[in-house]
């Protein structure tokens, strides 16, 4: 194993968590909509109980996540977060009220009332895809941060943010937004097809039918829209000397060189796109959409990382000091961590298995009225 | 005020916040899971309604942990962006691992045993239960590895060309004696938390006359818990007195206020009560044992503080030489080498710097230690008023369990206030300052994070402290 090959290993291995916490962002989606989706007390415990069963995935994904990027890729983990701040502070701020609202909502003496927490859901479900699609974007836009390794000598900070709001700005691109939009109309269509999944109500099933109906037309507007902005656009290519030049239509370019990356994006967008179509037109088995979509979302998002960092390329430009932009190996870990992380990510496989037998072994029958009317056992 | 000032104010908010959780975790993980094995052993119903009803406090407790644990992992960035490249190579490696190894382990198990009772097979739900707490202990091991680190640097050489420290050694790291002992200490602390809670609440039912039989039960199985953790927690609090006077003797001298070093140093228990040469014997295990001062240290310092400012020099005529001047530059690395040892401390300006707060430190220390001789108290005479059938007849032992549950909180936040403060002004030991691990953001933000945090936590705290007071009263064991 060289240190090349380890740097695109765990920018894979990033990209993959990235892509599951994505999909499994489909508890945020389900949230946003959750008063729209319950009319009656009743149905709205059942929302709540459903995606109450997988939150903590999600939470526990975006954690790893932001472990397994510190520890590969630290200088990232430095600049991004020290920088964007405000984007990483307010996308935290968000999972911390979701973290209690389920455990909460219910609870007699919960202080704030049980729709309070509700809305902490609905923030969250909204805010949470909102900002990882636009602190995502800046991955392809880039961002404004100027690095030097000497400065923290003098006394001062590797990485200065050259724009004093602080991650905020990258609002000002339409193109982040977009994302944003993108990603939260993924999670909603996600959150959809899981609800319609796992829910055993009509009357839910067929309004979250009708929800989809709107989000994934708007999801797949706003998806096209930025893939065809990134196939468009020029980026920071790093040259055989290190150096970093800007090349245009490099995304395309990264498509073209790596037709397997491409492929498999193709394939992904095919499965969301069946995902959707049976949810919605297949009325004898909707409940099978999900899962179609769920491949579909890792496999599109892992090749849209890629296409982010592999084959050269900058996967975090700045457009305040080119010579600054991050790539693979000017960010990475030293090989002897990147290679003992490499022995420790042998058990995510493992991981991975228990997760699906706990999965299946819970979500055998969907949840319904009658069930949460037997038991004690919920939120 | 000023920046590195409120970063550390947020970590230390965050942090506190956090670890008023997260004893409670690790500690009712084993009491309940203890308590569900005797139930499948034991096919007793009782056992089964007495699982349950701790599990649903676990559960409320959880959700609040989490909550205020996801914001330290990314503090390291957020705020403390030079720490973070400066020594990420060696710390994200844990924090990954957690995530990969713990936290997965614990958020799917954790969802089977709160909803699986009536989906899977009663042993299944006990692996679940037993799992969810071995979870919240892998989670410990790992974290506290990285704390470790902080307070003791191994295994890992300074790179001058990316300018960071890397890792030479993984195994030093994952499992060097510091660790190890960090990790007893904290975690029997949190099996005394969450046995300390456990007997509390059933005396609480035993005044009242209410839910009896469970409250006699939990009272036993928490004690040995409780007792077993505080067994462990004493005997590794002893190992990491003698580590401490080792690898950061600063912070032993400022726990106990000694200016000037000594063979025969004494133990203030508070000030004026001294035990002669008792605090040499705990540092060192010799009665005669030399402890160092905080003058000493202070001298020392000065002279750490030159050898520092040199390496330092010389590393920055290194880098501004080495792509030109290659002579230059390999000579001032060679001056750098000699010196690196200290680089840490060219970042100081004077040797006061060097002490942390002793006061702060002094009554910690006592405080922790006080409170933990208090819980251990409860836990004896749990035991033995539980093995008599005497814990309905001596009802002020019931108001000392009372009393027992704040105290388990002081000493646990006291232990953290003390070990944390007491490396200043390190972020981590001897290696990089804490003003020099900061990140470039206006101070006027982290303010408004640190208000928007405070705020937030403690509504949440609140909001948790009355849901768990309300289950409690309304618990009927029938």
């Amino acid at each position: 194993m060289t240190y090349l090959f380890l740097q695109q290993y765990w920018w894979l291995l990033v990209s993959l968590l990235g892509a599951l916490f994505v999909m499994l962002m489909f508890v945020q989606g389900a949230n946003a909509l959750v008063l729209c989706l319950g009319k009656t007390e009743d149905e709205r415990m059942l929302l709540v109980n459903s995606t109450g069963r997988k939150w903590e995935l999600t939470f526990t994904t975006l954690v790893t996540f932001g472990g397994a990027f510190f520890a590969s890729f630290p200088l990232f983990y430095s600049t991004s977060f020290g920088g964007a701040y405000w984007v990483w502070m307010l996308l935290l701020f968000s999972f911390v009220l979701q973290a209690v609202a389920y455990e909460f909502q219910n609870k007699p003496g919960n202080l704030f009332g049980t729709n309070t927490y509700r809305w902490f859901l609905i923030i969250n479900g909204i805010f949470g895809p909102l900002l990882t699609g636009t602190a995502v974007g800046t991955f392809f836009t880039g961002a404004n941060f100027q690095i030097s390794k000497d400065s923290m000598l003098m006394g001062n900070t590797i990485s200065e943010w050259t724009s004093a709001w602080h991650g905020l700005e990258a609002v000002a691109n339409p193109w982040n937004v977009c994302l944003g939009l993108c990603v939260v109309m993924l999670a909603i269509t996600l959150g959809l097809l899981y609800i319609m999944r796992n829910v055993d109500a009509a009357p839910i099933r067929d309004r979250a039918r009708k929800g989809l109906m709107i989000a994934a037309p708007m999801f797949v507007v706003l998806f096209l829209l930025f893939v065809g902005y990134v196939l468009m656009k020029s980026g920071w290519a790093v040259e055989e000397d290190g150096s970093i030049v800007i090349e245009e239509y490099k995304y395309l370019h990264n498509f073209l060189q790596m037709p397997v990356v491409a492929a498999l994006f193709l394939v992904g967008v095919i499965l969301v796109l069946i995902g959707v179509v049976v949810g919605l037109f297949m009325p004898s088995k909707p409940r099978n959409g999900f899962w179609f979509a769920a491949a579909g979302t890792v496999l599109t998002v892992t090749t849209l990382l890629l296409l982010a960092g592999w084959n050269g390329t900058c996967y975090y430009p700045s457009f305040a000091d080119t010579a600054s932009s991050l790539h693979l190996q000017n960010s990475c870990s030293s090989e002897f961590t990147l290679r003992t992380m490499f022995f420790v990510s042998l058990i995510i496989p493992f991981v991975l298995a228990y997760i699906a037998w706990a999965w299946r072994t819970m979500d055998k029958t969907p949840i319904s009225s009658a069930e949460l009317q037997q038991t004690e056992d919920k939120y | 005020m000023d920046l590195v000032l409120l970063s550390r104010i947020q970590f230390a908010l965050t942090a506190c916040y956090h670890w008023l959780f997260v004893p409670l975790t690790l500690g009712l993980g084993v009491v309940m899971s203890v308590m569900e094995t005797i139930y499948v052993v034991r096919g007793d119903e009782a056992w089964r309604r007495i699982a349950r009803f701790w599990q649903k406090l676990f559960g409320i407790n959880f959700a609040i942990g989490v909550a205020t644990g996801i914001i330290l992992e990314f503090e390291f960035g957020t705020n403390f962006s030079n720490y973070s490249w400066f020594v990420g190579d060696i710390f994200g490696a844990p924090l990954a691992i957690e995530g990969i190894l713990a936290f997965f382990m614990e958020a799917t198990f954790i969802a089977i045993m709160f909803f699986g009772w009536e989906k899977v097979s009663k042993r299944t739900h006990l692996m679940a239960t037993w799992l969810t707490a071995i979870g919240t202990m892998i989670s410990a091991w790992w974290i506290l590895v990285a704390n470790s680190w902080m307070q003791h640097p191994v295994g890992m050489e300074f790179n001058p060309d990316t300018v960071r420290n890397e890792m030479m050694d993984f195994f030093t790291v994952a499992f060097q004696p510091t660790a190890v002992i960090k990790f007893v200490h904290s975690v029997c602390s949190g099996w005394m938390t969450g046995a300390m809670f456990v007997v509390a609440v059933s005396a609480w039912f035993l005044i009242k006359g209410r839910n009896q039989e469970m409250a006699k039960k939990s009272i036993m199985v928490a004690s040995i818990v409780g007792i077993i953790g505080t067994a462990f927690c004493m005997f590794a609090g002893d190992k990491h007195g003698v580590d401490i006077a080792k690898t950061q003797p600063m912070k032993l001298a400022a726990a106990e206020g000694l200016q000037q070093g000594s063979n025969e140093a004494a133990f203030s228990f508070v000030p004026g009560i001294e035990v002669p040469h008792m605090l040499s014997f705990l540092a060192t295990h010799d009665w005669n044992g030399y402890v160092w001062g905080i003058n000493d240290l202070k001298e020392e310092g000065e002279k750490q503080i030159a050898e520092g400012k040199m390496a330092l020099e010389a590393f920055r005529t290194y880098r501004e030489n080495r792509e030109t001047n290659d002579s230059v530059a390999q000579a001032a690395l060679a001056t750098f080498n000699e010196h690196k040892q200290y680089f840490g401390y060219g970042y100081l300006d004077s040797a006061d710097e060097l002490v942390p707060n002793v006061w702060l430190c002094y009554w910690c220390f006592r405080l922790m230690i006080g409170c933990g001789c208090i819980v251990a108290l409860c836990f004896v005479l749990g035991i033995i008023l539980g093995w008599k059938d005497w814990l309905e007849k001596y009802r002020w032992i019931l108001v000392l369990f009372l009393i027992g549950l704040p105290c388990v909180y002081i000493a646990g936040q006291c232990g953290w206030i003390f070990t944390e403060v007491g490396r200043q002004p390190w972020a981590i030991q001897g290696l990089l300052p804490v003003k020099a691990a900061v990140s470039s953001v206006s101070a006027g933000s982290v303010l408004t994070t640190i208000i928007i945090f405070a705020t937030l936590f403690t509504a949440l705290l609140f909001a948790e402290v009355r849901i768990m007071l309300r289950a409690i009263r309304e618990h009927n064991d029938k």
